[in-house]
């Protein structure tokens, strides 16, 4: 059997049988990736909105540096964060270094402009063709906001998977304010670099498969709910 | 459904002054450095229907948002018969050609125009039934207001601004996209809306219908008024020759 074919088979055993350290670093990927896209949604959909439907001086350079933020590289975001928690740093106090409450904070500096620069987008579209119709009727763009944030829903929820997209994915801010701790702060991404380079190709190849497995069928999911939705409401 | 009518007029709540007549003063307005409307001076009274006609490009649109309060004029002014505190953009709704109309239900989105009012509790779930009996809607108040066809969809507008019980209606060619078993639904239930007591400004192309529904006819061409005419008179002897061509449909410039 090649290299190739015999990770692929231990791997699967892995996963088959629910080995308790591919289920704990799973679970910990999980809950550190949606507690910072569940931050990144609280925070930047309302921002997003806003950016879209207020006029203010400063808008459009606003609306260029969300855009450029979506290309923050993680490494960066990651070395600013360590800045901020280290011992030394302004942060350093709260002990949070290394812990995975260090690397939701990270995930969520990476994934709020995602999320607040496509709602801008998607939610300045909208603000054109509702705005002459809800100022009839009444409504302040601060009614606009929370209007517009639910009519574009189906459209949002792209958004929020592109956010998802970039917090499962990335390796490189975790590792350094995580430190890749076993049974402490070792996700999916971080193993499977560890893994890799010790040779133990078993373990980061199975870990590979869930991590682009639970991608998949979350986006297979939400554009699944998508399509289904904006045929029933049109 | 005649019954209703009686029923909305009377649960109207006591206005403190009429908004109305409105009187428009030197109103102008340019766009792109171009004079859509030229130093217009009228004045509306509140009983009537009045019908603003013209060619395209006449600037009818623009006249109604600028009464609507959506664009704001170049010069003049445009002049509510009352103070502040009657709070004239509060008293006004507007139909347009085409309606946005909001992803949620039927129901959802004459309840929304209510909320942005500031209407609740009862009051509200009263007003959005009768609005939708009366649009011919209570079937249908459950679906979605987007799958609607388009007659329905204009209908659901008009419902959406009855519920509101305005003083004035604006209304910009509502008819423009719809066949003529829809055209005459959306006809009724304007017609109804002003028997209850609300003053109508509406912009139209089709001549017949502006004979069916106008008292009073403002016509617009070249971003001035021409003429204001009783209905009758304008297309029997028009006072100005523009408006004798137009009714004859050979205003071309």
């Amino acid at each position: 059997m090649s290299d190739l074919a015999l990770s692929f088979h231990v791997a699967l055993e892995l996963i088959i049988g629910l080995d308790a350290d591919l289920v704990e670093i799973v679970l910990l990927s999980l809950r550190i990736t949606l507690t910072a896209l569940l931050i990144a949604v609280i925070v930047g959909l309302p921002l997003g909105a806003v950016i879209g439907v207020f006029r203010f001086p400063g808008r459009a350079a606003v609306t260029v540096l969300f855009n450029a933020l979506m290309g923050l590289p993680p490494v960066v975001v990651g070395l600013l964060v360590y800045l901020l928690l280290s011992r030394a740093g302004p942060l350093g106090d709260y002990g949070i270094l290394y812990t995975p409450t260090a690397m939701v904070v990270a995930q969520s500096i990476l994934v709020i402009p995602i999320i607040t620069a496509l709602t801008r987008q998607t939610i300045a579209d909208l603000h054109v063709e509702y705005q002459e119709q809800l100022q009839s009727l009444g409504a302040g763009p601060l009614r606009m906001v929370p209007t517009l944030l639910w009519d574009g829903r189906f459209s949002l929820l792209t958004a929020v998977l592109a956010g998802f997209g970039r917090a499962s994915a990335e390796v490189g801010a975790v590792i350094i304010v995580g430190g890749n701790i076993n049974h402490a702060t070792r996700v999916m991404t971080t193993t499977i670099a560890l893994e890799t380079s010790k040779g133990n190709l078993a373990l980061a190849l199975g870990l590979g498969l869930v991590l682009i497995g639970i991608v998949v069928a979350i986006n297979g999911l939400v554009l699944l709910t998508r399509f289904v939705a904006a045929r029933v409401e049109g | 459904m005649a019954g209703m009518n009686i029923e909305l007029a009377d649960t109207r709540p006591a206005a403190p002054e009429d908004i109305l007549p409105l009187m428009v003063e030197g109103l102008a307005f340019e766009a792109g450095g171009k004079q859509i409307l030229n130093r217009l001076d009228f004045r509306l009274e509140g009983e009537s229907q009045s019908f603003i006609i013209g060619p395209n490009g006449a600037g009818k649109s623009v006249l109604l948002r600028l009464c609507h309060g959506l664009l704001q004029p170049t010069a003049g002014k445009v002049v509510w018969a009352t103070t502040a505190e009657a709070k004239p953009s509060k008293q006004q709704a507007m139909v347009f050609q085409r309606p946005v109309l909001l992803r949620r239900s039927v129901r959802a989105n004459v309840e929304y125009a209510l909320i942005v009012r500031g209407f609740r509790g009862p009051e509200r779930r009263r007003r959005v039934t009768l609005a939708l009996e009366e649009a011919g809607l209570a079937d249908l108040a459950k679906r979605p207001a987007r799958v609607l066809s388009s007659g329905e969809q204009q209908r659901l507008a008009l419902a959406r601004v009855w519920a509101l019980h305005p003083r004035v209606l604006f209304l910009d060619e509502p008819t423009a996209h719809l066949d003529p078993s829809s055209t005459r639904m959306v006809e009724e239930i304007i017609s109804r809306i002003f028997q209850s007591g609300t003053k109508i400004i509406m912009t139209s192309h089709d001549m017949g219908q502006v004979q069916r529904l106008a008292d009073e006819i403002l016509f617009l061409h070249g971003g001035r008024l021409i003429e204001q005419t009783s209905v009758d008179r304008f297309f029997s002897q028009p006072k100005t020759r523009e408006g004798k061509l137009f009714v004859e449909g050979n205003l071309l410039w």
